[in-house]
């Protein structure tokens, strides 16, 4: 799934006017994106701007009521299929008593490659024993998820999303209660996936950090305001039809 | 008690047939119920297994009435309450506990009238609180049978069914399909129940769902070691209860079950990490250190 960066890299998430309702309310309307191979994109809208939605288009959870999505070209079974698309959950979503390991939770993201009985073989042992270790956590890997930290769980997740191999990764707000140390951590990882052509989704509320390191940021509230460099879309009056009149607290420190 | 009386004490019922028969099945029975309690106390399936037991109450009189197999009329009934309350939650704005407590006691009402219309037919305790001290060979083939397929199930779906409690969003993104996954899981614990209404009867065989995963969880943060422990907590209590039972003279559901619940006890006070005594001096270490 390894491309090599060059300048003009092929469309990876294609989101073509696309719109989603859930019995009859309209949660998201033809909402038009293209990622490129090898991107940072940061997601930011309010609670409720659709953001989920978005991700669960992507991931093909819910079938659009018009216009479609692609990723690499392919329809969403078989990006399920190949296990395509790695997410991230944000920490509330995970049961941190469940009695699973470090190291069994990034196991979970071979069991797309393994026969129905999901036994490991050498070479998933050796792609979670390289993930763990890109993400510092090697170490961890025998404990019980919820005896770590706040930033180890984090980086748990994202190991399992490198052990999946997908070609996009989606990170639901990856940054909330998590050390700077940690944070910067995850950012450096980030821009390495990058360079190695992964595309990468971020949804955020903090605008100020992903100017730091996004190459592109999509504006949501019900629809795609705006989407592109940071320096375009970021303007008063996006980020006011984002945000809804409070923009000045909003805006990143320049 | 020396060795020789504790001995003669395990010895002695085994000269009777119907003893050996209830000390096999309700093992089995023990051991099943207890490989997909960890499932049930994981996804917090309690109040469902409560609801398929009591539902399949009519499944059991229509069978003896019309001289069917009673784990077939049990299981059409266990299927048939678990599609119901899946109908009625997602067409109604009712929530989910709410539609679950609707639904199983109107089939378990249902099935008490049938039974008082038809009091030759069916012996109302035995299909409250189990009568494994009288199963009858057939019924034994049976329970073997319906618990073989659970136990194949799991062994095979083991993992994928963890993974579905664990983290559905992501099973799904890997091309799992949960939904087969959700009515897999209901149906073998719909073939559980049946398999086990012998045993310990419709009121109590939740118990056998719920209560030896519970001490097991509370003995260990791996899952792989979670299926053995409650395995072993499960046969233990099964083969220990209908010991007692005998020497009482008592309901041997009953006393299963209450050996299962003392031995959850234990593990609630004694557990290495979750412990209520080690809890109890971790926070005095920590008061301590906060004083300090």
């Amino acid at each position: 799934m390894r491309m090599a960066p060059v300048g003009a890299n092929p469309v990876s998430v294609e989101v073509e006017n696309v719109t989603v309702d859930y019995n009859g309310k309209v949660a998201l309307h033809g909402a038009s994106l293209q990622l490129r191979a090898g991107s940072i994109c940061g997601l930011v809208g309010m609670n409720g701007s659709g953001k989920s939605t978005l991700f669960k288009a992507i991931m093909g959870f819910v079938p659009p009521s018009a216009g479609r999505v692609l990723i690499q070209g392919l329809p969403s079974r078989l990006v399920q299929k190949r296990s395509l698309v790695a997410y991230v959950p944000q920490a509330e979503e995970v049961d941190w008593n469940f009695p699973v390991s470090v190291w069994d939770v990034v196991m979970m993201g071979r069991y797309g490659y393994m026969n129905l009985l999901r036994i490991p073989g050498a070479r998933d042992r050796q792609i979670v024993y390289d993930s763990l270790e890109r993400v510092q956590m090697l170490e961890m890997r025998d404990r019980q998820i919820g005896e770590l930290s706040g930033g180890q769980r984090k980086r748990a997740f994202l190991a399992r999303a490198l052990a999946q191999q997908g070609s996009v990764i989606l990170l639901d707000e990856p940054f909330t209660g998590v050390d700077i140390k940690t944070e910067k951590t995850m950012i450096d990882l980030l821009l390495e996936l990058k360079q190695q052509g992964h595309t990468i989704l971020i949804s955020t509320h903090d605008l100020a950090s992903i100017t730091t390191f996004c190459d592109q940021v999509v504006l949501i509230n019900r629809t795609i305001l705006a989407y592109g460099d940071i320096s375009d879309v970021f303007t008063e009056e996006n980020l006011a039809r984002t945000f809804g009149g409070s923009v000045g607290k909003f805006l990143p420190e320049s | 008690m020396d060795t020789l009386a504790i001995w003669q004490w395990l010895i002695a019922p085994l000269q009777y047939e119907f003893m050996i028969k209830a000390l096999i099945v309700s093992a089995f029975v023990g051991a099943v119920c207890a490989f997909l309690s960890c499932y049930m106390t994981l996804k917090g399936w309690a109040l469902m297994g409560d609801a398929v037991s009591h539902s399949v109450t009519p499944g059991v009189v229509l069978a003896y009435i019309f001289n069917l197999p009673y784990s077939i009329g049990a299981f059409v009934f266990g299927i048939g309450s678990v599609l119901a309350i899946g109908f009625i939650k997602s067409k109604t704005r009712i929530k989910e506990d709410t539609v679950i407590g609707l639904v199983f006691t109107g089939f378990f009402a249902l099935g008490l009238v049938l039974i008082s219309k038809n009091p030759s037919n069916v012996d109302l305790l035995h299909i409250l609180f189990g009568n494994v001290l009288g199963i009858s060979t057939g019924d034994m083939i049976q329970t073997f049978i319906i618990g073989s397929i659970t136990l194949v199930t799991l062994l095979v779906l083991r993992k994928d069914l963890l993974l579905f409690c664990f983290d559905p969003t992501h099973a799904r993104s890997i091309g799992i399909n949960i939904v087969a996954l959700h009515y897999i899981l209901l149906g073998v614990l719909s073939l559980t129940i049946v398999a086990a209404l012998q045993t310990v009867g419709i009121i109590l065989v939740v118990a056998m769902l719920v209560t030896p995963g519970a001490t097991a969880y509370l003995l260990t943060d791996h899952f792989d070691r979670m299926i053995p422990l409650a395995i072993a907590s499960g046969v233990f209590s099964s083969v220990l209860g209908t010991y007692i039972s005998y020497y009482l003279d008592g309901s041997t559901g009953g006393c299963i079950v209450v050996t299962q619940t003392l031995l959850f006890v234990v593990a609630m006070i004694f557990a290495p990490k979750y412990g209520l005594l080690k809890q109890r001096s971790g926070s005095i270490a920590v008061e301590i250190e906060g004083e300090a």
